[in-house]
């Protein structure tokens, strides 16, 4: 496996001065994001399976990352339209790390608050709330605080399929929780201190 | 203090060096501290290689009475032979002339200007140190054999062995398949002309088959090569054809009467069959069939010997068995073609899985009036004309995934592909591409030809293409799902055909080939040029030539282009009846020599040879290219290589460690 | 024996139950013993990774730290350096936090500083993250699989569905395509299903836009059912409880969407296991699918006559041959460069 440390991705990176932003994205993704390297083939966007809903297609936002547009790029839909599938991945010919870049354009979003639907923002700290109050998912509390606050009026057709999850056992009422809760409670909040020095 | 009388010539070669490397600096250093290693004089100059520049170190020469040389510019491969020839012109044998390499070595990969002055120093003083131990050495001449070996018979290859039968040479053309031709022979039309590719492919062949100076052997291999440039021992399995060609007339009753039929995935590009004894196309040459063997029902079975019965010259020979062919040449030309892409490889296109969805290739033979559907497009029902046809390029080239060059043919071949589409059904034609890459002459010119037709261009790299419908417009269709990067949109283009403008790749065995041969292939497989601008037919391997797409990725016009040229440094060389040899050789110390033979499988170019008798290695000093494999490895420290001597290049390292300035 | 570490994840315990049990019921023909990853904690699905970079790692980091800290516990007969994680996201987050450790070290260095605040650490490389279904095709092998099918589903036209996160990003090349893998098709063949060709088989489930963007992933729902529907599958087989759960538990819903009718059921590869294996339903979590699989499982029994593909010489207006499919070896030697 070729190993790429900081350095070498910000040398590549800090040549040009209209990179900046693009570096920044680059520094802040897993992995080598190898995002300088798009030719804007659009692979990404052909495979995307939920293109059709996006505001940018990805391709598109690589190169608004080129060319410093940080509000439009972090405005955007399209990171959170995202589904994770990576068929873009497996198929970008320049070997762009395309999905975790979406991750990070996600979490620079947050953090600027620059998105314009908090439903999925949301639904990602429930998420994380949870597993930190309880080391574990917990489908039933997650669903029904999310949905109470950002579908109630879907929750009267949900309610047979929640109810049959429950019904069937295969949601549980009650949320587990791992033992060494203290353990994972001290690295998260190492990991936390560590995300903001990096 | 030594008895030489040294001179240094620094060069800015424009600021290539000067750039970066304090130049002046440099030589009045070693003017000052490397007296007492004999420098008498150090100059630098604004290009060394220029007349006046040569002319400065043959006056130094002559005026000073030097006796060593060292010139600090690029690397040897550059310009080692301009400096050498200068000293010669001055009389001073020319291996005692050294360069220092501060260009690839030291300007181009440094930026900090005084770490660069500083290191410019340390490579000069090695260069000098080095110089000391250099001995005068003498030229080594061979004759050359004015028989050439060309490997490979499509069109590089043919019109490599055309030129220098032409000029009155004997060529030995080898074939691996039954017939020359290679791939052009299977293409319908060219482009960007849109000439017949069989009608302008076959009088060459028909001229190479009949030429009195060409020795034709197809259905052969080469399995040895042995000596060096001038005097090459060839060795070459003709395969048995089990057709006494003799006796054979080319008249086809075999073929007609075989009863065994095979799908032809070479020549048919495996749309199409071939009986078990063939010639693969009407135009073949020679026109002697083969019989394969392990299709053929006599050999599996021991009966049927039909072709026997019905051949009126009593030309079949079931006993025919492989023949192994000796002769020498001078030089080689290895004309060797290329590999299409497989592009089952691209799964996410459907190749191999979806039916309609072909290769270049195979649309070249259905498109081909002699191939398998008389020239009808049709889809793989074999009756079906398509109405809509998605033709996309870059596949499995331009991609880190499979090949990351671009196969520089492909865009228009999908131009071709288009142009050919339209004209023969009517259908609407797709071209998806990612650059639309077509320069050349005349070539842009047929991009706007094929535009006028009105074939549709999506500038995007295809994502998939699918048989899983969304809706009716879709059913029974194949879906090119592509980001239209121009409109910014992802789009599901519904089409009956899809043709796939497959990318080139090496010959599957070119690493084994350029074994053979003792020259290199790139990581990729294509076989290294000498110099990429400068050398593009000739190898690092004296003798040894390469033309045609075994280079690397070209088109029709370049591969010939490149047959021609590397015929002419052919013809170049058999006309100077010998050939100077660089004396830098290894040579085996006998004394010392323990006989283990650890050098014997290293050296690239079969150069060692192990003396049972006297239990020792030997080396052909002719043959040797002295790259000093064999010296590094040798336990016994038994060989040694003139001009890198261990004392030269203990020297060298005292130099570059500024030991020698101890003291100073 | 082959004896592996577990990773269940949070969703085999509550929605994905069914996979647990049946999972547990082909481990003993096959002669295979888990031993779970003592105290492991949620992955982080796809949510953590949105949020921050650090604390995702770190998150999935801790059950690599723990696995390996359990493997040092082991004594030499029984020890394994393997995960093996059934769920395709769980799977995914784990093989990916070890690879971009080591992919990028500075990565590495600073989850390895928080994971010492727990007093853990773990060296990237250290463990092998696998598939249940990698397990089971590669180690068991189809051999023994289909040895131990005593009822064949003969007659039973299953879709097989692999989705994603299993094919893909593939970082350690597991699998014999990253579109069009055939492990899942192959296993099912050898407990005699009739597998249908299902081109959708790695498209997506729609992830978690179920939860954050419902008309997108009604959507790919559809896509995913209507072709399955289409080319006449029974039921779908599932190795990921995310696809599990976005394909049965919202089905319904998506059907409302579009005001179609689609009843296509879903069932774990393991339950299909199960019962080839001889198993009862009860015993493995069937009948815990909401859209019910009754009816399709009602057809195992069935013999479908196998059909040969046509040689010889072309007639006239005969169909050109297709070009050779790749041999299993061809296939792990090709695809995977």
């Amino acid at each position: 496996m070729p190993q790429m440390t900081d350095e070498r991705v910000r040398a590549r990176l800090t040549r040009e001065e209209d990179l900046s932003l693009l570096h920044e994205v680059s520094m802040k993704t897993a992995g080598v994001s190898h995002l300088e390297m798009c030719i804007q083939c659009g692979t990404c966007g052909g495979s995307c399976p939920s293109a059709m809903d996006m505001e940018h297609t990805p391709r598109m936002l690589f190169a608004m990352l080129r060319a410093g547009m940080r509000d439009e790029v972090l405005r955007s839909n399209t990171q959170w339209i995202c589904v994770s599938c990576y068929h873009c991945v497996v198929r970008c010919p320049q070997e762009v790390h395309i999905a975790d870049v979406m991750y990070t354009l996600k979490g620079m979003a947050i953090k600027a608050k620059l998105y314009q639907d908090s439903t999925a923002p949301d639904f990602s700290q429930t998420f994380v709330d949870m597993v930190e109050t309880y080391g574990r998912s917990f489908e039933f509390g997650l669903a029904s605080r999310h949905y109470l606050k950002h579908f109630p009026l879907r929750l009267p057709g949900m309610a047979p399929m929640g109810l049959g999850m429950i019904a069937k056992g295969r949601m549980g009422i009650k949320p587990k929780k791992i033992r060494r809760m203290d353990q994972l409670k001290a690295i998260l909040e190492r990991a936390s201190q560590l995300e903001l020095t990096s | 203090m030594n008895q030489e009388k040294i001179g240094v010539y620094v060069c800015h070669c424009g600021t290539n060096i000067a750039g970066v490397v304090d130049v002046e600096h440099v030589a009045k250093w070693a003017a000052e501290k490397l007296g007492r290693q004999g420098v008498i004089v150090a100059r630098d100059y604004k290009f060394m290689c220029s007349s006046l520049g040569q002319e400065l170190i043959e006056k130094d020469i002559k005026e000073l009475g030097l006796t060593r040389v060292v010139v600090a510019a690029c690397s040897p491969h550059l310009h080692e032979k301009t400096f050498r020839t200068a000293a010669k012109n001055a009389g001073l044998n020319p291996y005692l002339v050294e360069l220092a390499s501060i260009r690839e070595q030291v300007s181009w990969v440094h930026t900090d200007k005084a770490v660069a002055t500083e290191k410019s120093k340390a490579v000069i003083a090695g260069a000098v140190s080095r110089v000391i131990e250099n001995r005068a050495l003498e030229e080594i001449k061979v004759p050359i054999n004015p028989n050439t070996l060309v490997v490979g018979g499509g069109i590089a290859g043919i019109q490599a062995a055309l030129e220098i039968a032409n000029a009155g040479f004997h060529v030995y053309l080898v074939e691996r398949e039954p017939s020359i031709g290679g791939h052009m022979a299977q293409f319908d039309k060219t482009f960007p002309t849109l000439d017949c590719s069989a009608c302008i492919l076959t009088p060459r062949m028909v001229e190479a088959g009949t030429h009195p100076n060409i020795t034709l052997m197809t259905w052969s291999e080469v399995t040895n090569v042995a000596g060096y440039v001038g005097n090459f021992h060839v060795t070459v399995k003709k395969k048995a054809r089990f057709i006494n060609e003799e006796l054979c007339t080319g008249c086809g009753i075999c073929e007609e009467k075989c009863p065994k039929k095979v799908i032809d995935d070479v020549f048919e590009a495996g749309l199409g069959y071939r009986k078990a004894v063939y010639a693969p196309f009407a135009q073949a040459v020679p026109k002697f069939p083969v019989m394969d063997k392990e299709n053929c029902t006599y050999f599996l079975k021991g009966t049927c010997k039909a072709c026997e019965k019905f051949c009126p010259t009593g030309a079949i020979d079931f006993k025919q068995e492989d023949q192994l062919v000796h002769f020498d040449v001078g030089n080689i030309i290895l004309a060797t073609g290329y590999d299409l892409f497989d592009a089952r490889r691209v799964s996410n296109y459907g190749y191999g899985r979806l039916p309609n969805v072909f290769t270049s290739l195979e649309f070249e033979r259905l498109s081909n009036a002699a191939g398998p559907t008389n020239g009808n497009i049709v889809l793989r029902d074999g009756k079906s004309t398509p109405k809509s046809v998605g033709i996309i390029h870059c596949v499995g080239s331009r991609d880190k995934n499979f090949n990351n060059y671009c196969s520089v043919i492909c865009c228009m071949q999908g131009l071709k592909f288009a142009h050919l589409v339209h004209e023969r059904t009517g259908a609407t034609v797709y071209n998806f591409y990612i650059d639309m890459r077509t320069a050349y002459k005349a070539y842009d010119e047929f991009y706007q030809r094929v535009l006028e037709e009105g074939t549709l261009f999506v500038r995007g790299k295809v994502a998939e293409v699918t048989n899983a419908a969304r809706d009716e417009r879709e059913k029974g269709k194949l879906i090119i799902q592509v980001e239209d990067t121009l409109a910014g949109k992802q789009r599901r283009i519904p089409v009956d055909m899809v043709i796939l403008s497959s990318g080139l790749q090496p010959r599957r065995d070119s690493k084994e080939v350029g074994k053979q041969f003792g020259i290199s292939c790139s990581t990729d497989g294509w076989f290294t040029e000498k110099h990429p601008k400068l050398d593009p037919v000739a190898t690092m391997t004296e003798g040894i030539y390469i033309a045609g797409c075994a280079q690397g990725p070209k088109d029709i016009p370049s591969s010939v282009a490149q047959g021609a040229a590397a015929s002419a440094r052919v013809l170049d060389k058999i006309l100077q009846k010998e050939v100077t040899l660089e004396p830098i050789k290894a040579s085996i110390n006998a004394e010392k020599c323990s006989g283990c033979r650890i050098c014997n499988g290293l050296c690239p170019f079969n150069a060692i040879a192990y003396i049972e008798d006297d239990n020792v290695s030997n080396i052909n000093p002719a043959l040797c290219q002295g790259c000093g494999t064999c010296v590094a490895a040798c336990p016994a420290g038994a060989i040694s290589g003139t001009g890198f001597s261990d004392e030269q290049i203990m020297a060298q390292i005292d130099g570059l460690l500024l030991r020698t300035l101890e003291g100073v | 024996m082959n004896k592996y570490l577990l990773y269940p994840g949070c969703s085999m315990e509550s929605s994905a139950k069914a996979y647990m049990e049946s999972m547990n019921a082909i481990m003993e023909p096959l002669d295979l013993r888990f031993e779970e990853i003592e105290d492991w904690n949620c992955c982080g699905a796809t949510e953590y990774l949105g949020i921050n970079l650090i604390p995702a790692y770190s998150l999935i980091a801790r059950n690599l730290a723990l696995a390996s800290d359990q493997i040092g516990r082991m004594n030499g007969m029984g020890r394994t350096r393997t995960v093996v994680a059934p769920c395709s996201a769980c799977y995914l987050n784990l093989a990916k936090a070890d690879y971009y450790m080591q992919e990028r070290p500075s990565l590495g260095v600073k989850v390895n500083e928080a994971l010492a605040a727990g007093g853990l650490q773990y060296k990237p490389g250290t463990l092998d993250v696998r598939h249940l279904i990698d397990i089971l095709v590669y180690d068991v092998g189809l051999e023994k699989i289909r040895g131990s099918v005593t009822r064949p589903l003969h007659g039973l036209k299953v879709a097989p569905y692999m989705g994603c996160m299993l094919p893909r990003p593939d970082y350690q090349h597991r699998w014999s395509d990253h579109e069009h893998p055939t492990e899942l098709d192959d296993l099912l063949r050898a407990l005699g299903a009739e597998v249908i060709d299902y081109p959708l088989t790695t498209s997506c489930c729609g992830g978690h836009m179920t939860q954050i963007g419902p008309e997108t992933a009604f959507e790919l729902i559809r896509r995913l059912v209507a072709d399955a529907d289409d080319r006449g599958a029974d039921l779908m087989a599932t190795v990921c409880p995310m696809c599990q759960m976005n394909i049965d538990a919202y089905q319904n819903e998506m059907n409302h969407h579009f005001g179609t009718d689609y009843h296509m059921p879903i069932l774990f590869f393991t339950q299909l296991m199960g019962l080839a294996f001889g198993r009862e339903p009860g015993e493995l979590g069937i009948g815990m699918e909401l859209v019910n699989a009754r009816n399709a499982l009602a057809r195992i029994g069935v013999e479908v006559p196998i059909t040969q593909e046509p040689s010889g010489p072309r007639k006239k207006d005969e169909g050109l041959p297709m070009p050779r499919r790749w041999t299993r070896h061809e296939v792990r030697k090709e695809a995977v460069k």
